[in-house]
């Protein structure tokens, strides 16, 4: 009758905007893939970041740029999480000047008590990044020799 | 190729490709666009709900548009210096500005929607201005001026002090275009008992506690109602670079670069000195001169304002070796406040000087160019020192000044390695 052949051309009409809904969701998402991809600029190198986070190679840790030695992993897990390693290796303090930088960072920085692991941080701090003297001027070291066109 | 080696390189790729991918996802739109200073065409399309910008992983250089031959310093948070020779412009340009964050960058920056409010127990009534606003009201100006980190030149002092070993490239001479801050001063109405500013921005704290700010520092009215103080919309011509500030900074030449907050959107009017973080603890000296390594009270302190007399050599790049028995060396000197009156070098470890050719600087806080034809009397090594003094004649040392606990306003004289065949 013409209410079933209508109820059955209403359910045709409907598979079929389904199929175009899906085909155009499909489309929608690989152009967006390809806009995605086609858009990220060239320029932006990226930094493959090491297989293993704890990855040593030549006594160096690889992903923060600390001397491997004893201790090590305490200064990983403490003080790594809030800033980059850069300002600890930069550094050349004794333990007293180390402590007292803990202590600011306690008080001012929101970093936790480090309980024991305090002493093996600055233990592993002094011996590794000791302070050497400079005096009042350094000589001029680690130059580039060039020759100079005229 | 095998059909194997074609499976595999496609697999490889379709690899590199999700990686990508991922690292897009990890930016947020809008900050990603500010980094790299170009529009994003498609962004509308993406999601709202990206993870926060992960920097880590990305090449900074890249990133901020910088030179190669930049050292980074810090990556969390970034900081990033220029090697001297980098330095040659007469107007840096952006590719070898130092970068000095104390926080972490903003997420997102609208510059659209950007405003901003000016506070504070001395401000008559408190009020809020949008960016275009501040375009559109008050008259523009551009000025060339010296933004020198205090701690440049600190990795030199002895003990060591504490924090990044910048050496000699935190310091840049641009070019930057706004209104003056004094105008918008006068237009908000200050009342007579003002003493400091004090800026807010946007960059998070390392620990990201939203309730604490990374830097909020600032000036005494004198330098904030200065010609030249300017709240800076453009950096050379252009709208100033992400990690500069954008979209709108301060800029206060002549003292230390931390008065010239990035990302402001609040400046208070104090009755008192500004008490913002790192207006305590942080760019003071000993108000009294102290032996190297003294513990220095907070109240013997004093904040670091004008910057001293100082220059660098930034032509030819050290360690030269030279075919003839003369070289032509050039450089900027800047004196904070003041102007360079003189510029001298010498190549006998200041046994003798010669003066250099000095320009008048292009307006006052600019730094200021100086040239001069280095004769060396024979083969061998030599090092060319230079030297700077200002107009009340206070010349740079050529020992490191004296030390003070966080190791601020070394101006001690720069000096390179030449040799003569």
């Amino acid at each position: 009758m013409t209410s079933t052949n209508f109820s059955i051309r209403v359910s045709k009409i409907k598979r079929l905007i389904k199929w175009a809904a899906l085909l155009s969701v499909i489309y929608a998402a690989s152009l967006t893939y390809l806009i995605i991809d086609l858009t990220t600029p060239a320029e932006v190198a990226i930094v493959e970041a090491p297989v293993d986070p704890d990855l040593i190679e030549n006594g160096i840790h690889m992903r923060t740029g600390l001397l491997e030695a004893e201790g090590m992993m305490s200064v990983v897990t403490n003080c790594t999480s809030c800033h980059s390693a850069k300002i600890i290796t930069q550094n050349r303090m004794s333990a007293e000047r180390w402590n007292e930088t803990i202590k600011w960072m306690q008080e001012t920085q929101g970093l936790w008590d480090l309980g024991g692991n305090q002493e093996i941080i600055v233990n592993y701090l002094v011996k590794n990044y000791p302070p050497t003297s400079k005096g009042r001027r350094m000589i001029l070291e680690n130059i580039e020799w060039y020759e100079m066109e005229l | 190729m095998s059909n194997l080696q074609r499976f595999y390189s496609y697999i490889n790729l379709s690899f590199k490709k999700l990686k990508r991918r991922e690292f897009v996802k990890k930016a947020t739109l809008s900050s990603f666009a500010m980094l790299l200073g170009a529009e994003i065409i498609f962004g509308a399309k993406l999601p709202k709900d990206y993870t926060p910008l992960a920097l880590e992983g990305v090449d900074p250089f890249a990133m901020f548009n910088k030179n190669k031959g930049m050292t980074v310093l810090n990556d969390k948070p970034w900081n990033v210096e220029p090697k001297v020779h980098l330095l040659n412009d007469n107007v840096t340009p952006n590719a070898s500005m130092f970068i000095r964050n104390n926080g972490l960058l903003p997420e997102a920056l609208d510059a659209s929607n950007w405003t901003l409010t000016i506070d504070g127990e001395s401000v008559s009534k408190q009020k809020t201005y949008t960016l275009a606003e501040l375009k559109s009201k008050f008259k523009q100006y551009t000025y060339q001026l010296t933004i020198e980190c205090a701690g440049n030149g600190r990795n030199e002092f002895d003990p060591p002090a504490k924090g990044n070993q910048w050496t000699l490239g935190a310091v840049h001479c641009a070019s930057w275009t706004g209104i003056r801050l004094k105008d918008l001063l006068n237009d908000v109405g200050i009342k007579s008992n003002a003493v400091y500013i004090g800026f807010h921005a946007v960059d998070q704290h390392l620990s990201k506690d939203p309730k604490k700010e990374p830097i909020s520092r600032g000036c005494p009215m004198s330098k904030a109602m200065q010609d030249e103080t300017l709240l800076a919309f453009k950096m050379n011509g252009k709208d100033i670079p992400m990690v500069h500030g954008f979209p709108l900074r301060l800029v206060a030449g002549g003292w230390p670069a931390s008065v010239s907050g990035k990302w402001v959107n609040r400046i208070s009017i104090r009755n008192k000195v500004h008490d913002g973080t790192k207006m305590i603890g942080a760019y003071k000296v000993p108000s009294k001169p102290v032996a190297p390594g003294e513990k220095v009270k907070e109240e013997e302190m004093r904040i670091i304002e004008s910057m001293p007399v100082k220059s660098i050599i930034t032509s030819p790049k050290t360690g030269a070796i030279l075919a003839g028995k003369s070289v032509i060396i050039n450089g900027h000197a800047w004196a904070g406040e003041l102007e360079v009156s003189k510029m001298e070098y010498s190549i006998d470890f200041g046994s003798t000087w010669n003066s250099c050719a000095l320009k008048k600087p292009a307006n006052r806080l600019a730094w200021q160019h100086f040239s001069a034809t280095v004769k060396l009397p024979s083969s061998g090594y030599y090092e060319i020192w230079a030297k700077a003094t200002d107009s009340n004649g206070i010349a740079q040392p050529m020992l490191l000044p004296g030390w003070n606990p966080k190791g601020y306003l070394n101006n001690a004289c720069h000096r390179i390695a030449v040799k003569v065949k």
